[in-house]
């Protein structure tokens, strides 16, 4: 009987996979655990991230100039957490344009951001208590090819002449020539992006760079959601154990113990 | 080379020069080919969409496989057999999908606009929740089975290991954001940020090497352009004096 209830549940469940479910399981946990933490009102620390000033320094820049705010919430759709992440930091940047009375633009790559941005940049208006001030042509669609997109852009950097350059999100080959054209402009830059292989560039061209997970982090510290900062706590307390277990793996590996480290083995 | 060929090189060729005139400073060339290029895309996309998403998976396969006929008998006599029967070849659940998409439109009335975020988050809670398992496995337990080695002080190997997984550990501690970058916690945290400054730079120096090729791609394509158009103009001349 039990012998044909594996045999029917291998269809559904791959039993090479347990790893992966049981980390998934004791990660949810950690999860479950902070944001619980964080919805009683407990405070959770979270050190201040060196890029995050820049934001509000980018932006009272541009209002001193008189010269509009440039957001790029890079060129991947919604189902990218780094587009949610962007999404949340998006809120809190319209809530400074806002009340610096600044122009904001955001131009936008996949259509399905653009009804998030509006609401985003909307949500950040109400908050600073100017929900008139919210101009709707402000979140603008450009297309969904890269590099139409890409110049599209550059045609607003030399054009719009904006004072402050903000790239959060998920980039790719076109990091460098936004980076490269705001740069050309004179423009304040500050960037966040998880694709590792894209950093250099913003490293190189930006005046801030915030580097991968840094970017969630941020969107967590700026928002104070509790969900946002539970998440974080849970997954440093994973970060944590990934240290200790790649510690105490090396010395086991080096004593010959090999199963410690089969553990984790994924196929 | 036909002469279509050659006006399709000469489009090419023409349009390479107005992006390079960018170098000088931004000009009527430059925005003819970045809003050309903008106005395509947006057409080609609309395009592409249609015949490779609307086409074959809502029209294809829900709509034209339907018994028309026993579709509106089961309407006219109220019979839901016939409706079974017209429905026999078709992939109705395809339009689950297709309904999502109608329901985006609702955002163009103010009062209706809520409709369309039932829409979004089905897409951002698949997205995300089918990304979550994929990338724990990828880049976090292949990596972690990777850096797990034997380490030992007797082979460069074995110093290398043991390099590697002090290199990860301080990587890890600059990412982490519950404690201050303080004393020795701060210290290997440092050690982190020079890691991924190394790193950023082999990537960053990668990189443009693979840029460079893509411009001598360009000014190959360029010479070769040249080429074509002094024998174009050759052969222009030569038909010119024989007329």
């Amino acid at each position: 009987m039990i012998s044909k209830i594996i045999f029917y549940l291998s269809f559904w469940f791959d039993f090479n996979r347990v790893n992966v479910l049981v980390t998934l399981l004791v990660f949810f946990s950690f999860l479950i655990y902070f944001i619980g933490r964080a919805k009683k009102g407990k405070s959770l620390f979270i050190r201040r991230i060196a890029g995050l000033d820049a934001i509000e320094e980018a932006v009272g820049r541009a209002t001193e100039m008189g010269r509009p705010v440039l957001y790029i919430p890079g060129i991947e759709d919604m189902d990218n957490i780094q587009t949610v992440a962007s999404m949340i930091i998006l809120g809190n940047v319209a809530k400074m344009a806002a009340r610096y009375e600044t122009t904001l633009i955001v131009p936008i790559c996949r259509p399905f951001v653009v009804p998030v941005a509006e609401e985003s940049v909307q949500q950040g208006y109400m908050a600073a208590g100017r929900p008139d001030a919210y101009d709707k042509n402000s979140v603008r669609y450009i297309s969904d090819e890269q590099f139409a997109y890409t110049a599209g852009v550059n045609g607003i950097m030399l054009r719009d002449k904006p004072a402050a350059n903000l790239l959060f999100g998920s980039f790719f080959a076109e990091s460098l020539i936004m980076a490269e054209t705001g740069f050309s402009t004179g423009a304040i830059q500050v960037a966040g992006t998880a694709n590792i292989h894209q950093l250099p560039f913003f490293v190189v061209a930006c005046d801030y760079t915030i580097i991968g997970e840094e970017l969630y982090a941020v969107s967590a510290y700026l928002s104070k959601e509790p969900k946002l900062l539970g998440t974080l706590k849970g997954s440093d307390l994973a970060k944590l154990i990934i240290m200790i277990i790649l510690i105490l793996g090396a010395i086991l590996a080096t004593a010959n113990v090999e199963w410690f480290r089969n553990l984790f083995f994924v196929q | 080379m036909s002469l279509v060929d050659f006006m399709w090189m000469s489009i090419g060729a023409l349009l390479t020069l107005f992006t390079f005139s960018y170098l000088y400073k931004d000009n009527p060339f430059y925005k003819f080919a970045e809003h050309l290029v903008v106005g395509v895309s947006a057409g080609y996309f609309a395009v592409l969409l249609y015949y490779s998403s609307f086409m074959p998976k809502v029209i294809d396969t829900v709509f034209r496989p339907i018994e028309w006929k026993y579709f509106i008998l089961a309407f006219k006599q109220i019979k839901p057999e016939y409706l079974l029967a017209a429905l026999k070849g078709s992939q109705w659940w395809y339009l689950v999908p297709g309904i999502l998409g109608v329901m985006m439109w609702t955002r163009f009335s103010r009062k209706l606009s809520w409709i369309s975020r039932f829409s979004l988050a089905f897409y951002m809670g698949i997205g995300i929740g089918a990304s979550i398992p994929l990338t724990l496995q990828n880049y976090v337990l292949k990596h972690l089975t990777s850096t797990i080695q034997p380490v030992n002080f007797t082979s460069l190997t074995g110093i290398w290991r043991l390099l590697i997984v002090i290199l990860v550990f301080c990587t890890l501690v600059y990412f982490f954001f519950s404690r201050e970058h303080k004393g020795a916690f701060g210290a290997s945290a440092k050690v982190g940020i020079w890691v991924l400054m190394i790193a950023f730079g082999a990537g960053f120096g990668l990189t443009v090497m693979g840029r460079v090729a893509l411009l001598a791609e360009r000014v190959i394509f360029l010479r070769d352009y040249w080429v074509e158009l002094k024998y174009f103009l050759y052969m222009l001349f030569k038909y010119g004096m024989l007329l």
